[in-house]
C-alpha cells in the first residue's frame, strides 16, 4: 500500500529529461499560465481598438455599428489586463515601483507608461468625447443609479452646442490617430519583453514584437465579431450582414498576414538552424504537439483561413444564416488559436533548459494562486465588465447602417464630416 | 466647453507634464540619497567599492567534485532547499563507437542536488568513458549583465567592485532577471519572494575574507582575488598568466568575467 502511494507521489512529481540547470528544476515554470493570459488580454485590447479606429480614421462607415462596441470591448479588457501581472508578482505591494522608479533599460518598466498612456490618454478620452453628448442627454432623462452615473460622467460639461460637438468629433479623430501607434506600442512592448531575452532561443527574436502585434490585431478583430454576433443573438436582432462581411474580410487579411509572418519565423529558424534548433524542434513536436501544431497551426490558423477564404470567394452563393455560422465558428477557432499561440510562446519557452541539454515539464496547478481557476477567472472578468458596460452604455438597439448613413436618423453626436 | 480650453491652459499643462518628467531623475537621486542615510548595507562602513574589482576563476582540472563548496555556500547564505547559488556539473563523455568516424561518443551531464553530496558512480562502465570532469558554476559577473538590464525597477545592479547584487527589499519578484540569465544562476527565493543569486559572499569579501566556496575548496579549484589590489604572488594573477582561460557563452555578448581554465567544448 505504502509503496503504491510512494509510486503515485513520485509519478506526480515533475519530470526532467536530460540535463537541466539545478535552478531550473522548479515545480512549475517561473512564468506560469497567468503570464499566458496577460499578453492574450492586451492583444485583444489592441486589436479591438484597431478595428474601432477603422471607423474613425479610415472612415469605413460600414463598420459604424460596431464602433462603440469595439471601444467598450477594448476598455473592458484593458481594465482586466494588469491583474494577471499583479497576481504573479512576488511582491505585488511593490508594483507601483515600476511607475515611480522605472529602470529605463528594461522593457517591462515601460508597462506603467504604456498602460497609463493607453488607458488615460487614448481609450478613456476617446470614449468620453464620443459619449459626451449622450451623457448630457441621458443625465436629463434617467434617474436613480443610472442618472447618477451619467451625470458623473459628463464631468460637469453640459455644453452640447454645435461648435462644442464639432470639437468633440475633431478630438475623437485626433485621439484615434494617436491611438493606432499607441495600440501597436502597447502590444509591441509585450512582444519585446519576450523578444529581448537573448538567453532563450525560443524567445530572443526580432520578429517577436511583430508577431505579437499582428496576432493581437487578429484576436481583437475576432473578439469584436464574436461580441457583435453574441450581442445580436442575445438581443434577438439580426446582425448587420454588410458590417459583418466587412469585418470578416479585414479579419481574413489580418490572418493571412499573421500566418505568413509566423510561417516566416519558423522557416527562418529551420533554415538558419542555429544553436538550439534541435531542442526547439523536439519541444514543438512533443510537448507542444497539441497546442502548437494541432491547436495553433491547424485549428487556429489553417482551418479559419480555409473557411474565411472560401467565404471571400463564394460569399454571394452562401445564405446569411450559413455565413453567420461559418463566421462564428471561425472566430471562436481564431480566439482559441491565438490563446494557444500565447501558451506556446510563454510556456514553450520554459519547457527546455538554457543548457540546451534537457527538458522540463509543466503540471498546471488547479486551484493555486497561479492555477487554472484564477486564470479562468481573469479571462472571464473582462467579459463581465463588458456586459456591465453594454448594459449601461449600449443599452439601445445596436445601430445599423441604415440609421447611421447620411439622410437616415443618424445620432447627432457623430461627426458629419466623417460620413 | 470650447471657452474652457485655451492655448495658454493647454501649454501650461503640457509644460507641467514635461517638467514632471524632467524632474524624475532628480527626485530619484534624492530618494537614493535619503535611502543611503538609512540603509543597512552588508558592507562595513569605510568599504569603498570603487577601490576593488573582485573576480573568481575556476580550474576545471583541479575540481574533484566533492561538493564542499556547494554545501558551504548553502550554509553561509541560508540558501533555501532545492536552489543553488553555486553548483557542480559532472560531464561524462563516452568513447566513440568503433568506425563511427566521430571524436567522441555521448555526453552525459548531471548535477544531483547541485553536487552538494558529491556524485554517484558514473552512469556508464569506466572502460567506456573517454573523459570525465567537473565544472563548478556560479554567477558569471557579466560586464553587460542581461539580468540587471531587464530589471524593471533597478533592484538588481552591478556594483563598481564587480559583484552583481540584488536589493531584496526593493525587488518586486517579477522573475524577468531569472529568465534573462543565460547561465541559470538566478532563482526565485520562496522565502523572500524575490530573485536571489550568488553575491560572491559580499558580507565576507568586504571584510577581507574569501567567499565561503573558495575558503573551503580542498583542491584550490576556485581562485579568488582583487584585480585592483593584487597581493604579492597573487594566485589570481598567477592563474591568468599560466593558463589559457575562457568564459562561458561569450557569443551572447554578456561579457562574462568569471574565467575558466581547461574547459571542454561540451560545457555550456
Amino acid at each position: 500500500m505504502d509503496a503504491t502511494i510512494l509510486t503515485n507521489v513520485v509519478d506526480a512529481l515533475p519530470r526532467f529529461d536530460g540535463y537541466v540547470y539545478p535552478n531550473e528544476r522548479t515545480l512549475h515554470p517561473l512564468w506560469s499560465v497567468l503570464i499566458v493570459v496577460y499578453p492574450y488580454i492586451t492583444g485583444l485590447v489592441a486589436g479591438a481598438f484597431i478595428l474601432a479606429s477603422l471607423v474613425r480614421v479610415f472612415k469605413v462607415k460600414v463598420l459604424e455599428p460596431i464602433y462603440r462596441l469595439a471601444l467598450l470591448t477594448a476598455l473592458a479588457f484593458m481594465l482586466g489586463a494588469p491583474l494577471p501581472l499583479l497576481f504573479h508578482l512576488g511582491h505585488p505591494e511593490r508594483c507601483f515601483e515600476i511607475m515611480m522608479t522605472p529602470h529605463f533599460s528594461s522593457p517591462m518598466a515601460m508597462f506603467g507608461f504604456v498602460y497609463a498612456w493607453y488607458l488615460m490618454a487614448v481609450l478613456l478620452l476617446e470614449l468620453w468625447f464620443d459619449y459626451r453628448r449622450d451623457f448630457v442627454e441621458w443625465s436629463k432623462t434617467e434617474t436613480g443609479l443610472r442618472g447618477i452615473i451619467y451625470r458623473a460622467f459628463t464631468l460637469g460639461v453640459t455644453d452640447v452646442s454645435e461648435p462644442a460637438l464639432r470639437l468633440d468629433a475633431r478630438m475623437g479623430r485626433i485621439i484615434s490617430i494617436v491611438g493606432i501607434p499607441s495600440a501597436f506600442l502597447l502590444h509591441g512592448y509585450v512582444g519585446f519583453i519576450f523578444g529581448s531575452i537573448k538567453a532563450n532561443p525560443w524567445w530572443g527574436n526580432p520578429l517577436m514584437p511583430i508577431i505579437f502585434i499582428i496576432s493581437a490585431v487578429v484576436s481583437g478583430m475576432a473578439l469584436c465579431v464574436f461580441a457583435y454576433m453574441f450581442l445580436c443573438w442575445a438581443r434577438r436582432i439580426t446582425a448587420d450582414m454588410r458590417c459583418l462581411d466587412l469585418m470578416i474580410s479585414f479579419l481574413f487579411y489580418a490572418l493571412v498576414l499573421d500566418a505568413a509572418i509566423e510561417g516566416l519565423d519558423w522557416l527562418h529558424r529551420l533554415y538558419s538552424a542555429e544553436e538550439g534548433i534541435d531542442v526547439l524542434k523536439s519541444v514543438a513536436t512533443s510537448k507542444l504537439l497539441y497546442t502548437l501544431l494541432v491547436g495553433q497551426a491547424c485549428l487556429g490558423t489553417l482551418v479559419p483561413l480555409l473557411l474565411l477564404g472560401s467565404m471571400q470567394l463564394v460569399r454571394k452563393k452562401v445564405g446569411e444564416l450559413n455565413r453567420r455560422r461559418v463566421y462564428f465558428s471561425s472566430t471562436v477557432l481564431i480566439l482559441m488559436g491565438v490563446l494557444a499561440m500565447r501558451w506556446n510562446v510563454v510556456i514553450g519557452g520554459q519547457l527546455f533548459s538554457k543548457s540546451l541539454r534537457g527538458f522540463m515539464s509543466y503540471k498546471m496547478e488547479f486551484a493555486g494562486h497561479e492555477g487554472w481557476w484564477l486564470s479562468l477567472a481573469l479571462l472571464v472578468l473582462p467579459f463581465i465588465l463588458l456586459t456591465v458596460f453594454i448594459k449601461y452604455f449600449l443599452d439601445r438597439d445596436l445601430p445599423t447602417i441604415e440609421n447611421v448613413v447620411p439622410g437616415a436618423a443618424r445620432p447627432p453626436n457623430s461627426p458629419e464630416a466623417e460620413i | 466647453m470650447s471657452e474652457n480650453i485655451t492655448r495658454r491652459g493647454v501649454l501650461k499643462n503640457l509644460a507641467g507634464i514635461v517638467g514632471g518628467i524632467l524632474a524624475m531623475p532628480a527626485a530619484r537621486t534624492c530618494k537614493a540619497a535619503v535611502q543611503h542615510v538609512f540603509a543597512i548595507a552588508p558592507a562595513p562602513k569605510g568599504y569603498d567599492p570603487n577601490q576593488h574589482k573582485w573576480l573568481m576563476a575556476l580550474d576545471v582540472d583541479r575540481c574533484i567534485g566533492c561538493g564542499l563548496c556547494v554545501e558551504a555556500c548553502c550554509e553561509e547564505n541560508s540558501v533555501p532547499e532545492g536552489h543553488w547559488r553555486t553548483w557542480i556539473e559532472r560531464y561524462v563523455i563516452t568513447k566513440p563507437k568503433a568506425e563511427s568516424g566521430q571524436t567522441r561518443g555521448e555526453t552525459m551531464v548531471d548535477s544531483p542536488d547541485g553536487g552538494k553530496e558529491g556524485f554517484p558512480e558514473p552512469p556508464v562502465p569506466k572502460e567506456d568513458i573517454l573523459k570525465s570532469f567537473f565544472v563548478p558554476k556560479l554567477c558569471n559577473l557579466c560586464e553587460h549583465s542581461p539580468c540587471t538590464q531587464v530589471c524593471p525597477v533597478g533592484a538588481t545592479f552591478e556594483a563598481p567592485d564587480g559583484a552583481v547584487l540584488i536589493d531584496k527589499n526593493y525587488c518586486i519578484g517579477c522573475g524577468f532577471c531569472i529568465q534573462a540569465c543565460p547561465y541559470g544562476c538566478r532563482f526565485f527565493n520562496p522565502q523572500t519572494h524575490t530573485a536571489d543569486k550568488c553575491t560572491l559572499c559580499y558580507h565576507r569579501i568586504t571584510r577581507g575574507l574569501k567567499p565561503a566556496c573558495v575558503e573551503i575548496c580542498p583542491s584550490q579549484a576556485r581562485i579568488f582575488g582583487d584585480l585592483k589590489n593584487p597581493v604579492p604572488d597573487d594566485p589570481l594573477q598567477r592563474f591568468i598568466s599560466t593558463n589559457k582561460v575562457e568564459a562561458l557563452k561569450q557569443y551572447l555578448g554578456t561579457g562574462p568575467r568569471v574565467l575558466y581554465a581547461g574547459l571542454d567544448e561540451e560545457v555550456r
